[in-house]
């Protein structure tokens, strides 16, 4: 799960547009990183930012091609990071 | 204990569990586990019907639900109801009894085999949890459950294939409709659980052999994976003794065990098994990618200004469920109470009868009055998560929430509350984070429940006037809004304040899964209701008949021979200033009760109260309400109907007419007031204080209820009194 370049750098699941598809590459807590595979979030899977909060956050990500949602918080996306 | 994990063969008694009852008579024992949303209640409802019981796991306070299910022939099994969980490693209190059942084979509650409800149309992340549990090496069931999902989406299973590759049966169904019951029946009936072939998905790593080794042979453990899970979790599991935990701590640590890389690299390479087998089982024909219509719901149901008015909308509804709808039969309640009271007092005299019908009759009218609100605000409750909305509503709340140290899961037990808070605070067990789930119970009881009605509306009708405001608002209807205002900031801002105090134990989660909306199933919100209410009466039920009857004594007795001397007293007077028989009777009646016991509790107290503007009969109702806030209606009432002659309508016209010693009337509003301030914040409920030890096992939690909430009650009457008056 080490990132192979400077962690900051890299997107993270907050950063998606409304819409937007990427790759989750890494997890960057490892606390958060047992709940968040368990629940199906793994490297390699396809995540979709469907909407956020009327506040910002917390927000909604469809994951995979199964088409089940998770709603997260803000502080919880930062730690999923995308593929570029 | 080798050997324990066999084959199933229900009639041979299980270690722990035979000696005691005879053989023949041991159901065989099934557990339902399962991700949350995969349809296990659903299922277990199915099973058992009403033929449920709610008790609790031994040690903890998590509701172990049980139920007997018919088979078919002449089969029955009980089948526990397990929480919902995505993994064997607890991130909740709920969860964590899961594994104290499961790795415990003395347990009492052991399962014989394990039913896995599995959402055919997440098969992935759903086998998850069966690949844990088949290395475990318990024998299984897959329900394959939500198979018209699935198919909705265009995927196809093979389940000959699937079977096969878990080496357990499978049955295809959709609980919700009942469809594949029949074949799960006979499935269980027959008894055809299987244990799956050890370590099919995952095994772990060599260098742990040593460690895995050396807790097998201490605990006498059946596999390496169940030894695993003590080096993970033997911190949490009340099964083991001091020293078990100190030998595992001390093993854990000479062997360098990294429980979360270790949790980490396990669910990673079950994926990579699952994965593979996915590929034998799982064809996906991709029709026309269509929006799924929840994701269009949510759209509407999540927006920034409608998601809002929605949710204002479904509380109103709420509230008038509560307070309008509820009414009709309660009033009906009310009405056959009085009706059976009076029966029994025209045919029968004498002081047993006047315990029958004051007190014990009276305390039965008094919980049964509560079930019909009990029961909508769990229908409404009920039907809001068995759609899927309830999970909205915490998206929608969470941010506005945390300011005050809460989170959007904080929101479902404050709205509960304004029911009762006792079901309210059992349901903040669904919040994981232990700061935010004792910062929610801690405020709960302030928001204004059901049982302060009475009081509001005694109190409300009595000085405020029944006219309307700017020609639209109903003024009682204002003030009685301010009240439950005025309950809801003081819980916001009590928990902002508890928040700085309070340090976080662990991690807290938010993440969770949406449910795609679905049509509520009535069986569900029926069971629910049920249960409820069944708790309910049976709960707190007990307390307030309980008290109605000690009031009563209270009230009709007194010490030593006060009540007779003052009785005397009374009849001297009488002859000297010829007063009426009924004058007199009177006058008798009001000062046996001043020297009653509940009179004299009363006089003790009154110089604390009397900054309050309180007197000592509105004393002996405080602390008789004290137990339950509702008995505050029915003490007014005893000690006004005792004071006064038998039947003088109702409460209010009692209390009307009641004057000060300048013959000016008691009640002013500025007196009702402070007194309905005083019960806003109030912890005035045993039960709660009783259901808040039980929910956080430490009497720090409810005894800091009862000081904080009773001084807030105290310095917010006295401020009302000492600046209106």
């Amino acid at each position: 799960m080490a990132a192979p370049q400077p962690v900051s750098a890299r997107r993270t699941a907050n950063d998606l547009r409304l819409g937007e598809s990427a790759t989750v590459c890494c997890l960057k807590d490892p606390q958060m990183a047992l709940k968040l595979l368990e629940m199906g979030c793994i490297p390699g899977t396809q995540v979709r930012l469907t909407g956020r909060a009327p506040l910002g956050d917390p927000l909604m990500l469809v994951l995979g091609d199964e088409e089940y949602t998770l709603s997260l918080r803000v502080s919880e996306a930062i730690t999923i990071q995308l593929k570029d | 204990m080798a050997g324990v994990i066999q084959d199933v063969q229900p009639a041979v008694p299980q270690p722990g569990t035979g000696g005691a009852a005879p053989l023949a008579e041991r159901l065989p024992r099934l557990a339902l586990i399962g991700n949350p949303n995969s349809g296990k209640t659903s299922l277990f409802n199915q099973l058992t019907g009403l033929n449920q019981k709610v008790g609790n796991f031994p040690g903890v306070t998590v509701d172990r639900k049980t139920g007997v299910a018919q088979l078919g022939g002449q089969r029955r099994a009980e089948v526990v109801d397990l929480p919902g969980t995505y993994s064997l490693y607890p991130k909740s209190l709920d969860e964590r009894v899961i594994a104290d059942l499961l790795y415990n084979p003395l347990s009492p509650d052991y399962p014989d085999f394990v039913v896995v409800t599995v959402d055919a149309s997440n098969l992935r992340r759903s086998l998850l949890l069966f690949s844990q549990l088949a290395d475990l090496g318990l024998p299984a069931i897959l329900a394959l459950n939500m198979t018209d999902v699935a198919a909705e989406r265009g995927i196809q299973l093979d389940v000959v294939a699937l079977e096969r590759e878990l080496g357990v049966p499978v049955v295809p169904m959709n609980a919700r409709k009942g469809v594949g019951l029949a074949a799960l029946r006979i499935v269980m009936a027959d008894r055809l659980a299987a244990r799956p072939p050890a370590g099919r998905f995952w095994q772990p790593g060599a260098e742990l052999r040593p460690l895995l080794e050396a807790i097998r042979q201490h605990f006498g453990l059946p596999n390496d994976y169940l030894a695993l899970h003590y080096a993970h979790q033997f911190r949490q599991l009340h099964f083991l003794s001091e020293e078990d935990r100190t030998y595992l701590a001390s093993l854990t640590e000479q062997y360098a065990f990294d429980s979360t890389a270790q949790q980490a690299a396990e669910t990673v390479g079950r994926y990579a098994s699952i994965n593979e087998l996915l590929l034998e089982v799982v064809t996906v024909t991709r029709t026309e990618r269509r929006e799924p219509a929840s994701n269009r719901i949510d759209k509407v149901l999540t927006h920034r200004v409608f998601g809002y008015l929605i949710f204002l909308a479904i509380l109103f509804l709420l509230f008038q469920a509560i307070f309008a709808w509820a009414q009709y039969p309660m009033d009906l309640i009310d009405q056959g109470i009085s009706a059976l009271s009076a029966a029994i007092q025209a045919r029968f005299h004498g002081p047993l009868v006047r315990l029958l019908t004051e007190g014990v009759i009276a305390g039965l009218g008094g919980v049964l009055i509560f079930i019909p609100q009990i029961a909508l605000l769990f229908a409404f409750l009920a039907v809001l998560e068995e759609t899927g909305y309830m999970a909205r509503v915490t998206f929608l709340m969470d941010k506005l929430m945390r300011p005050f140290g809460l989170s959007g899961k904080s929101v479902v037990p404050l709205i509960s509350g304004l029911a009762c808070a006792v079901p309210a605070i059992m349901g903040a067990r669904t919040i994981e984070s232990w700061k935010d789930r004792m910062l929610t119970i801690f405020v709960t009881p302030l928001m204004s429940c059901s049982a302060r009605i009475p009081v509001y509306t005694v109190l409300v009708a009595l000085v405020v006037p029944d006219e309307s405001w700017l020609g639209i608002f109903n003024m009682r209807g204002l003030v009685l809004m301010g009240l439950y205002l005025l309950g809801l900031s003081s819980a916001l801002l009590s928990a902002l304040l508890l928040k700085t105090v309070l340090k976080a134990r662990e991690r807290s989660y938010f993440i969770m899964e949406f449910p795609v909306y679905r049509w509520p199933r009535w069986k569900n919100v029926g069971l629910t209701i049920v249960e409820k209410v069944k708790t309910f009466v049976l709960q707190a039920g007990k307390v307030i008949v309980a008290i109605s009857v000690l009031l009563w004594v209270l009230a009709s007795y007194g010490p030593g021979t006060r009540q007779e001397q003052a009785a005397a007293q009374v009849q001297q007077q009488a002859a000297a200033r010829r007063w009426s028989a009924a004058e007199t009777e009177r006058r008798e009646a009001s000062a046996r009760l001043e020297t009653s016991y509940a009179g004299t509790f009363g006089h003790i107290i009154e110089p604390a109260i009397r900054p309050l503007g309180f007197d000592w009969k509105i004393g002996i109702s405080l602390l008789t309400s004290f137990a339950a806030r509702e008995v505050f209606v029915g003490t007014m009432s005893t000690i006004y109907s005792v004071g006064q002659d038998a039947d003088l309508g109702t409460v209010q016209q009692k209390l009307a007419s009641e004057r000060d010693a300048q013959g000016q009337p008691f009640f002013t509003p500025v007196r009702a007031l402070s007194l309905l301030v005083f019960y806003v914040f109030a912890m005035q409920c045993m039960s709660t204080l009783a259901v808040t030890y039980r929910e956080t096992k430490s009497w720090r939690w409810p005894l800091g209820q009862l000081v904080y909430m009773t001084g807030l009650a105290y310095a917010a009457s006295l401020l009302v009194w000492q600046v209106f008056s």
